[in-house]
């Protein structure tokens, strides 16, 4: 099941080789269909998923490359669902986004879009530590080609940038890999890159710090957690609509699903002597990518800040290492693939039309696109976690667990959320209302914005379309968040205890409080708070205008 | 003095290629015409041949007074070096015919620089190793000057042969005082011989020996200019064949015979491999010329196989291997990309050459992608399995400072050869470039990149073909 869930894209990648030249539609076709599929397999696997036990689902194990006890072994939990299922989704989407805008040898773009999206399934749902590096590695390929052909003006700057940055992390990972790999063999009977046996390994600790901060760092990039995030503005300013959101919506969910997949597990003890430090370099960055993101005349550019900020409320769930704030980390990873992609797709709809990401250039924008003004609108309440909406579910339970392990945290990271909603809203405003006012850059490829007026042409069935999925899941979640939590939930717990337990190995502690045990989480908990922070939150931007 | 034993069954690869490389000087010098096509299929069935008979004749034996054995380092080591040589000269094909370098000379110099390779994998004594790399090396030499009309071509034959004769002068006093110390020059004898300062200082000079013609700091220098300088098909074959022969006789030395002695010098062989990671890397950041690029890619190469020697253990012998066949493929493959372009009736040896190759050739394109994907050690290539090798060794072997230097060093290395896959897939088409193609060459691309996926994809047949190579240490 999953390894046709992965191998459908790529099926699909070599498929659009085969066909005959000069056949575009064809091409998009097979790329579309060869997605859905895939999101066909998800859904399916979503639907079937049993929850209420943190065991590894749709299991599958081969020999790989027995001589170096590297084995073909995937599967999915509660942790990597979600992530699966998120990827599964925005891929269709994105391509579907891209099918005016990129004109340029569809073919190769078709191509690099479905390699892509193998590889990030199978980082997901891999559970041998070179497998999982392989497919790792191997997203940077084809998203290093989105970026460096299909991009902007600064594409070649911004591609290598990219892939610098993550190959340096990803290089220590991988010294760390072997280095886990050779130290199995002394404990294990035999040597092994197999992450559930793995798991019965204790590392020792001056070691066990190392290869923590090895594998922390690599993922760190990827996320990025602040100070490491000075590729990622380049790299989605430059980036064509469809590469930004599979960048934001999936790619960044890379480092911090290793958060949860291989550092928690595996290195309990450094994680609970590290996790003050990733705390505070994640509030330091939900504030600064606030701050950042506040005064950022160009959209894009805003969008990727905020990404920083709001995947620092991820990390901030993660390393609070309570339940709440662990599933609440899960959730803000699909919703910030959900807001975010969707915020990258409102930008470059306006981009297609004038080529300008300036929020100068736009005004009243609003009278002339009605429906797209009302697509934005909930969007931006989505990414702003406006109750209701996904994005309140995820940014609740986290601050809720942060509380939990240290109130100062949750306290500070308020800050942030009150920040995400003064540049949502300051874009939405300078760009959406007020007197129209529209002005294009030279660079609109037709001529025909050098003199008269650009067309602002509302939402097309085909832009609307891609919307359309993403407005259901923001309310589904933020409405009935349920399947989702009760999906997670078990692995959550589980990886709890596992850190607990070397809570009490190392009894020192670590300056984080206890977890959050004592409260399971219950949907009807939602509705009381709902009110309250609804009241909270319209003061806040009530009081900003 | 008598005779020792000789087996000739057991040098039957050797002989086919020897046969080859007669034959195909015989039909050149009386064929009416330069570039036949059968010297090409001469010289390729010759080195088809030894390769099936390499792997037919499987381990076991040793012949000429326990000189030249053959095990599993033999196997495996020969088998690179006949994959190389097969590949370089389908390589060749067009292009030398082109360039009317085509004779029978060409290929029989190329032969015989291959047999220098196979006896280096199969020795057993410092004399033979030496004998080997002579073998080896002086038809290099002949072939690095093999443009007469080309000044560059005749600079980089002289520079080749005057330094390479400077670097044998190491390794032969290498192995006269080892000699002296051991009282033998069998590498079986020697494994028990005491450690002594002769021996010490015999062990030292036979590394430079062997530095030089690996193309590792400091002893690189020679390396740029004579792959700038010979004609392309012979930079391709030279930067591989030359690696082949030098890491199979460190292998030997280091690994089999004076392991224990060899391991004194794991400081100084420590620091060769770091600045050698470190400095090629660097230095290839700025060239402009691909085969200078490919010239210090190669040296960088170079340092990280050096970490299969140095780690001295089995996986770092069984690392070395991998890595000498992952990267003959991915070189021969990157020549072979741009052989199959030209600018103004020369060599398009210039990487802004190779500009907007993509809107021309995609599937050329897409295999120069895949090869400097494949250097840099990105997975899904067979570079990525090399480099993961040797790093397993390195900490086997507990360097682990020096994985991370190695790492670090590949990770600066992406940038280059990201440079040259970007200058591929974008940029306009130049005009004074123009795809001239060929069969041959089309066919060892084939071959190459065949050979590459499958390293990356599907090693694991490969990886215990090579293994076998640390059984045959660990006896």
């Amino acid at each position: 099941m999953l390894t046709a869930l992965i191998f459908v894209p790529a099926a699909g990648a070599v498929l659009t080789l085969l066909l005959p030249r000069g056949r575009e539609s064809t091409v998009r076709w097979t790329g579309m269909l060869s997605s859905a599929t895939a999101l066909v397999i998800a859904t399916i696997v979503f639907v079937q998923f049993e929850s209420g036990t943190a065991a590894v689902q749709f299991a599958e194990r081969a020999a790989w490359i027995p001589a170096l006890g590297i084995t073909y072994h995937i599967g999915v939990d509660g942790i990597s669902l979600p992530l699966v299922v998120l990827t599964a989704v925005m891929m269709p989407i994105a391509l579907l986004s891209s099918w005016r805008s990129v004109t340029d040898r569809v073919r190769e773009f078709t191509f690099s879009m479905l390699l892509l999206e193998t590889a990030l399934l199978g980082t997901f749902v891999s559970l041998d530590l070179i497998l999982f590096f392989v497919f790792w590695e191997a997203v940077l390929i084809p998203m290093y080609l989105i970026i460096g052909l299909w991009g902007g003006p600064r594409r070649a700057y911004a591609a290598i940038k990219f892939i610098l940055f993550t190959m340096t992390g990803s290089a220590l990972m991988l010294v760390a890999i072997i280095f886990l790999y050779v130290h199995s063999g002394t404990v294990l009977p035999a040597r092994t890159f197999d992450l559930m046996q793995l798991l019965d390994i204790r590392v020792g600790m001056p070691l066990q710090a190392w290869l923590f901060a090895a594998f922390a760092l690599a993922f760190a990039i990827k996320v990025p957690v602040w100070p490491l995030h000075t590729w990622l503005p380049d790299a989605h300013v430059e980036a064509p609509t469809a590469g930004s959101v599979i960048l934001a919506a999936v790619l960044l969910k890379m480092g911090t699903y290793g958060f949860l997949r291989v550092l928690l597990p595996l290195f309990p003890e450094a994680t609970l002597r590290f996790a003050p430090v990733l705390v505070i370099l994640a509030i330091v960055g939900i504030i600064y990518g606030g701050l950042v993101s506040w005064v950022q005349p160009d959209m894009k550019r805003l969008v990727a800040m905020s990404s920083v900020s709001h995947l620092g409320l991820v990390t901030l769930g993660a390393f609070a290492l309570t339940v709440e704030g662990l599933q609440g980390s899960l959730v803000q990873m699909v919703n910030h693939g959900i807001s975010t992609g969707g915020l990258f797709l409102l930008v470059g709809v306006l981009y297609d039309r004038t080529h300008s990401r300036q929020m100068d250039d736009y005004g009243g924008v609003a009278a002339l696109m009605p429906q797209f003004a009302a697509v934005s609108l909930i969007v931006v309440v989505s990414s702003m976690a406006l109750p209701s909406t996904n994005g309140f579910v995820g940014e609740f339970l986290v601050l809720l667990g942060a509380f939990r392990a240290q109130p100062a945290y949750a306290a500070v990271a308020v800050a942030g959320v009150i920040l995400s909603a003064v540049y949502l809203l300051w874009m939405y405003q300078r760009v959406m209302q007020g007197p129209v006012a529209v002005k294009a850059l030279a660079l609109d490829p037709s001529g025909a914005s050098g003199a008269g007026p650009v067309r602002m042409i509302d939402l097309s069935p085909r832009e609307l379309l891609t919307f359309v999925p993403l407005i259901a899941l923001i309310f589904a979640i933020g409405l009935y968040p349920s399947p989702l939590l009760s999906r997670t939930e078990a692995s959550v717990r589980a990886l709890v205890v596992r850190v607990d337990e070397a809570r009490g190995h190392a009894e020192t502690g670590f300056g984080l409080r206890a977890s959050g045990f004592a409260t399971p989480i219950h949907d009807s908990q939602f509705t009381i708070h709902e009110f309250r922070v609804t009241s909270h939150e319209s003061r806040v931007t009530r009081g900003l205008r | 003095m008598t005779l020792p034993s000789v087996d000739l069954r057991l040098v039957v690869p050797e002989l086919l290629l020897t046969g080859a490389a007669i034959l195909v000087l015989l039909v050149g010098a009386f064929t009416p015409r330069a570039g036949h096509p059968a010297l090409r299929w001469i010289a390729a069935a010759g080195a088809a041949a030894a390769l099936w008979q390499t792997l037919r004749l499987g381990t076991g034996g040793a012949s000429f007074g326990g000189m030249y054995v053959r095990d599993a380092l033999t196997l495996v080591l020969q088998s690179i070096a006949l994959v190389t040589t097969l590949l370089a000269v389908v390589l060749s094909g067009e292009y030398v015919q082109r360039t009317r370098l085509e004779s029978g000379e060409y290929y029989t110099l190329l032969l015989v620089s291959a047999l220098g390779g196979l006896l280096m994998a199969a020795s057993s004594d410092l004399l033979m190793i030496f004998l080997g790399l002579e073998t080896l090396s002086i038809p290099l030499y002949v072939m690095a000057g093999f443009a007469r009309s080309d000044v560059r071509s005749q600079e980089a034959g002289m520079k080749y042969f005057l330094l390479g004769a400077f670097s044998t002068v190491f390794l032969l006093y290498g192995i006269a005082l080892i000699y002296g110390a051991g009282g033998s020059t069998n590498l079986g004898t020697l494994a028990a011989a005491s450690p002594s300062l002769l021996l010490f200082t015999g062990i030292g000079l036979v590394t430079i020996g062997l530095g030089f013609k690996a193309a590792v700091v400091p002893f690189h220098a020679w390396a740029p200019d004579v792959y700038e300088g010979a004609p392309m098909p012979v930079t391709a074959f030279m930067s591989v064949i030359a690696k082949v022969g030098a890491f199979a006789a460190f292998l030997r030395i280091s690994s089999v015979a004076l392991s224990a002695q060899f391991s004194q010098w794991a400081t100084a062989l420590t620091v060769i491999c770091v600045a050698t990671m470190v400095l090629g890397n660097l230095a290839a950041l700025r060239q402009t010329n691909l085969k200078r690029l490919l010239a210090y890619s190669s040296i960088a190469h170079a340092g990280f196989i050096l970490i299969g020697i140095l780690s001295g253990n089995i996986s770092g012998a069984t690392a070395v291997a991998f890595y000498l066949l992952a990267y003959a493929l991915m070189t021969l493959g990157a020549f072979g990309v741009a052989l199959m372009l030209q600018r103004d009736g020369q060599e398009a040896d210039e990487i802004a050459d190779l500009s907007g190759l993509a809107s021309r050739s995609p599937i050329l394109a897409a295999a120069m992608t895949l090869f400097m994907i494949s250097l840099a050690g990105l997975p899904l290539t067979a570079g990525f399995f090399a480099k993961l090798y040797v790093f397993t060794a390195a900490l086997d072997a507990g360097y682990a400072w020096v994985a991370i230097v190695g790492v670090l060093a590949s990770v600066v290395s992406a940038y280059y050869y990201f440079r040259v896959a970007y200058v591929t897939l974008t940029g306009q088409p130049r005009d004074d470039v123009v795809i001239v193609g060929g069969r041959w060459t089309r066919a060892a691309l084939v071959a190459a990149a065949a050979g590459v996926l499958i390293l990356g994809l599907a090693p694991g047949r490969f990886v215990t073909f090579v293994q076998q190579v640390g059984q045959a240490l660990a006896k």
